[in-house]
């Protein structure tokens, strides 16, 4: 995948995780918890959606690299770059 | 085969972690003793008629499109929508003290309005404990102990708002006499006044299905008439339970939703021995022939006390008639016709009497102290005697017999269990002894251990 392909991902998560959330005005670069209503438990979800959907494994260590779109595109890149994007 | 984790309670809270596990892929059983689910929020049905059993409202309402709160956080973790539970707010509830009525409504400004109204010289101090209120986060788990009592006395100078605050919170959350504490009270004051009271048109029941359906729809497995009487283990870990039927299910984590004191009953090794709780209640069902509305009776809850004191506590005596709540499920803004009339009456009972009494004596005393209930409760609500149609009593007896919680307790036992940990490193709890208590709260219960515990995304699969 690309980081296009990536960034929708991504945002497939966030709105399954936040149905009621408008993502269209998101910032990249910008924290996501500065943009959007998610706390802890839903960033947990993040990590764990992306785990059962592309069997991508985070260690703790690295969340703070999930902070915003740019850094978690940027994270995930090389991890599934053999992955293909969901049509 | 063994399961990533078993759930013992299909209750609220045992279905939430159930969902949550079963989402990501964990292999999931939830036992429940009982023929149904639901556990101390449960329903049935009685000549023909559909009742809840602990349902009088869901707290913690929001409207659609909320993004923060309890509810906004229950269905984006359950990944439920909105609709899913077909909430409908209340019309309005009341605070009945000698002398003083307290009105609320799911907008708490009206609320703010009734306590200036009734208690002019409180309005400073009440901004006060409101901003206290909002400044206090009640979920971290590492909290020290602080008396509401103590914190009300310092906020307010009228005694008797504080007794009017306590009333409700206690009645619907406490599992400790005479006071609550801080963290709870902060709850309950955000969930029944600041949130608000709503229900669905079905009653619990929805709800509950929903929660079924999807957990069996992500591969969850659920298991009625399967009572577990023993917690196996291996020194400091637990193998999996062993059911009434004898059957051994293996599991690498166990759940239990069935209380502290209840769980550590099936341990072989137990060390914590704290008692259970021992606040419960006798409740009366009546059906009328009419809508409680068309009797003059408009309100959704009234929380009454006859004395200028709220005495919370298990009574000497075998109900304490002095108290009650009085639900009236029509009472909603449903906007269609909401089935038969009823008014539901709730007392704090003995359930030291209500456990031994001999089964032949047990159906003549439900009838007598209903009916001091009742006549207690005549003083705050229209009469409707002659409307009644049906009548269903349930008491302390009723509770254990159904939900397996000694004492018939309905919030737990005074010790929480915060964050769900056993002697056992893959034993948890989570329900009304792990503390977060409604029908929101319980759910909420089961999701937070879940995702303590059990999808710390580095355990492994």
């Amino acid at each position: 995948m690309v980081a296009d392909e990536i960034r929708r991902v991504i945002l497939d998560i966030l709105s399954r995780i936040q149905p009621d959330e408008d993502l269209s005005g998101l910032v990249d670069a910008v924290p996501f918890r500065e943009q959007l209503e998610l706390d802890s438990m839903d960033f947990l979800d993040i990590v764990m959606e992306l785990r059962k959907q592309y069997r991508v494994q985070i260690p703790e260590e690295d969340y703070e690299h999930l902070a915003s779109m740019s850094g978690t595109i940027s994270y995930l890149e090389p991890l599934l770059k053999d992955v293909q994007s969901p049509v | 085969m063994r399961y990533d984790t078993v759930i013992i309670g299909a209750g609220l809270s045992g279905l939430a972690a159930g969902i949550r596990l079963a989402y990501f892929d964990r292999s999931v059983c939830v036992l429940e003793r009982h023929t149904t689910i639901g556990g101390l929020n449960s329903f049935y049905r009685l000549r023909k008629r559909n009742h809840d059993v602990g349902l009088h409202a869901v707290t913690n309402y929001a409207p659609p499109g909320t993004l923060t709160g309890p509810l906004s956080k229950l269905l984006r973790q359950l990944r439920l929508r909105w609709e899913d539970f077909a909430l409908v707010p209340q019309r309005q509830s009341s605070i009945v003290f000698p002398g003083c009525t307290l009105r609320f409504t799911n907008d708490f400004e009206y609320f703010e309005q009734q306590v200036i109204e009734r208690f002019p010289g409180e309005k400073d101090n009440f901004a006060r404990l409101v901003l206290r209120i909002a400044e206090y986060d009640p979920m971290a788990l590492n909290q020290p102990e602080i008396s509401t009592r103590e914190v009300l006395a310092e906020e307010l100078d009228n005694p008797l708002l504080v007794e009017m605050l306590l009333c409700p919170t206690m009645f619907y959350s406490s599992a400790t006499p005479d006071d609550l504490e801080w963290p709870q009270f902060v709850i309950m004051f955000r969930s029944i006044f600041q949130e608000g009271f709503a229900r669905p048109l079905e009653g619990v029941r929805l709800i509950l299905k929903k929660l079924v359906r999807k957990f069996r729809g992500l591969g969850g497995e659920l298991r009625l008439r399967s009572g577990v009487q023993k917690i196996l283990s291996d020194s400091d870990h637990a193998t999996g339970v062993l059911l009434d039927d004898g059957n051994v299910i293996e599991a690498k984590n166990v759940l239990s939703s069935a209380g502290n004191f209840e769980t550590m009953r099936m341990c072989e090794q137990a060390t914590d021995l704290s008692p259970p709780g021992e606040i419960s209640f006798v409740e009366s069902i009546y059906s009328l022939d009419r809508q409680p509305a068309d009797l003059g009776h408009d309100q959704t809850i009234v929380f009454f006390n006859d004395s200028p004191t709220f005495e919370y506590r298990r009574p000497d005596v075998p109900v304490d008639v002095s108290s009650g709540i009085v639900c009236s499920p029509n009472n909603f803004e449903y906007g269609e016709p909401s089935g038969e009339g009823r008014m539901r009456i709730t007392a704090l009972a003995d359930p030291g009497h209500w456990l031994n009494l001999p089964p032949d004596e047990y159906a003549q005393q439900k009838q007598e102290w209903a009916e001091r209930v009742l006549a207690s409760t005549l003083r705050y609500v229209p009469d409707f005697r002659k409307h009644i149609v049906d009548t269903d009593i349930f008491t302390p007896r009723t509770i254990r017999r159904f939900t397996g919680h000694e004492n018939g307790c309905v919030y737990g036992a005074p010790r929480k269990i915060r964050d769900g940990c056993t002697h056992l490193r893959n034993l948890f709890l989570c329900g009304t002894d792990q503390g977060f208590l409604g029908i929101i709260g319980s759910m909420l219960s089961g999701i937070t251990i879940a995702n303590l515990h059990l999808l710390r995304p580095s355990k492994s699969l």
